[in-house]
């Protein structure tokens, strides 16, 4: 399983990897905005991506919209993990294919339930 | 809304020039009567410059002391100001920071007895060990050795699990490192606007100088052109899709915490 952690806070990228890393994920890189993410999704075998909203350059949600316009990654499971909390901006990032959102601050476990969720959906689907 | 500096000048040379004209005209024919009225009329259309770049001043003045903030009670209308708005998001910063350091130190509080009891009972239990190694353990000392060896792998195990889990909760404590720096680059965003907005009111200032006579001769004071107010963004023209980095006060169409967002994921479809 390798991840792609995107986020312009090298802490919060730290946080995301250590926690995945306490769930089992170990192959695990990291981008800080969606023009440093989007070639290496492109270029890279990633199982799974795990995107920040406001970030300099591109921003998630606009990460998001790129990855479900390509053919090649249209399928990939997208979680955001976000400060962003308006309502209307959950529901844009609902209707561009999020496939699971957290809002920041969160807790291990709320990271882990939607990874879990995820999954489950998508090894089930 | 400021249709030009430039453009009153002009209306303003003009002005001068034309009374000038006919000044020169009427002494010339020793109208000196009709002369002392084009001089009064010329003294007006200078004061009636100065005034305007006054009134232009003072708003621009208004405008910096609502966007700054001096004094909500001598400004009413400075309550809802961004400044206010950024003194509010330094204070989430402060509290976001305190939080994370005293909720960091706690954990660090509750995990460094564990830490010490399990070393503690380690380091017994090694003496034990070892008289045991040399074989001056009596058969009671021993069945009482065998009980707590028993007990410390239990302890051993819940420890360490306390532990981590400390540990993990510390790791994930840093996260306000990423939220305040969100909202202190919002608040370095809105400095630099009114720095802005500081710099065009002295412009302006210098401006009245210039047409009062005060400024000491600057040639070139005049080609400034005229500022489009552009330096602040419609708020009902920003994107919907821009970020807006943590909330600071609980609004209706904001989410209040994890729970809300699954709430609204789930009524579509999710």
């Amino acid at each position: 399983m390798k991840i792609l952690i995107v986020d312009d806070f090298s802490t919060m990228r730290r946080i995301i990897k250590n926690l995945l890393r306490d769930l089992g994920f170990t192959n695990t890189q990291e981008a800080d905005d969606g023009v440093t993410a989007l070639p290496m999704l492109r270029n890279g075998d990633f199982d799974f991506l795990v995107t920040d909203w406001n970030m300099p350059g591109m921003s998630g949600i606009d990460l998001l919209k790129q990855v479900r316009a390509d053919p090649k990654l249209v399928s990939l499971p997208v979680l955001m993990v976000t400060a962003e909390a308006k309502r209307d901006q959950i529901i844009e990032a609902a209707q561009a294919g999020v496939n699971g959102y957290v809002v920041k601050p969160f807790t291990a476990q709320v990271l882990k339930e939607k990874i879990d969720k995820i999954f489950e959906r998508v090894g089930g689907g | 809304m400021e249709t030009g500096h430039l453009g009153n000048d002009e209306k303003f040379v003009a002005e001068l020039q034309d009374c000038a004209k006919l000044l020169i005209d009427k002494l010339q024919n020793n109208h000196y009567q009709d002369a002392s009225k084009l001089i009064h009329s010329l003294y007006e259309v200078r004061d009636r410059h100065i005034f305007q770049s006054v009134g232009k001043l003072t708003r621009a003045l208004h405008d910096a002391i609502v966007n700054f903030h001096v004094d909500a009670d001598l400004y009413p209308e400075a309550r809802d100001s961004e400044i206010r708005d950024a003194t509010d998001r330094l204070q989430y910063v402060i509290k976001m920071t305190q939080d994370a350091a005293n909720k960091t130190m706690d954990r660090v509080e509750a995990a460094a007895p564990i830490a010490v009891n399990l070393g503690q009972e380690a380091h017994a239990l090694k003496m034990e060990w070892e008289k045991l190694r040399r074989r001056e353990m009596s058969k009671q000392d021993f069945a009482r050795l065998y009980g707590r060896v028993d007990d410390f792998l239990e302890q051993m195990d819940e420890g360490s699990n306390q532990l981590s889990q400390n540990l993990q909760a510390i790791i994930l404590e840093q996260g306000f490192q990423d939220l305040t720096g969100q909202v202190l680059k919002k608040v370095i965003g809105l400095i630099t606007d009114v720095e802005k907005e500081l710099v065009n009111l002295v412009r302006i200032a210098g401006q009245v100088e210039e047409v009062a006579g005060l400024a000491v001769d600057k040639p070139d004071a005049g080609a400034g052109k005229s500022r489009p107010d552009k330096s602040r963004v419609d708020k009902s023209l920003v994107d919907k899709s821009a970020a807006e980095g943590p909330q600071i006060h609980a609004r209706p169409d904001v989410v209040n915490g994890q729970d809300e967002v699954d709430d609204l994921l789930s009524s579509l479809g999710f």
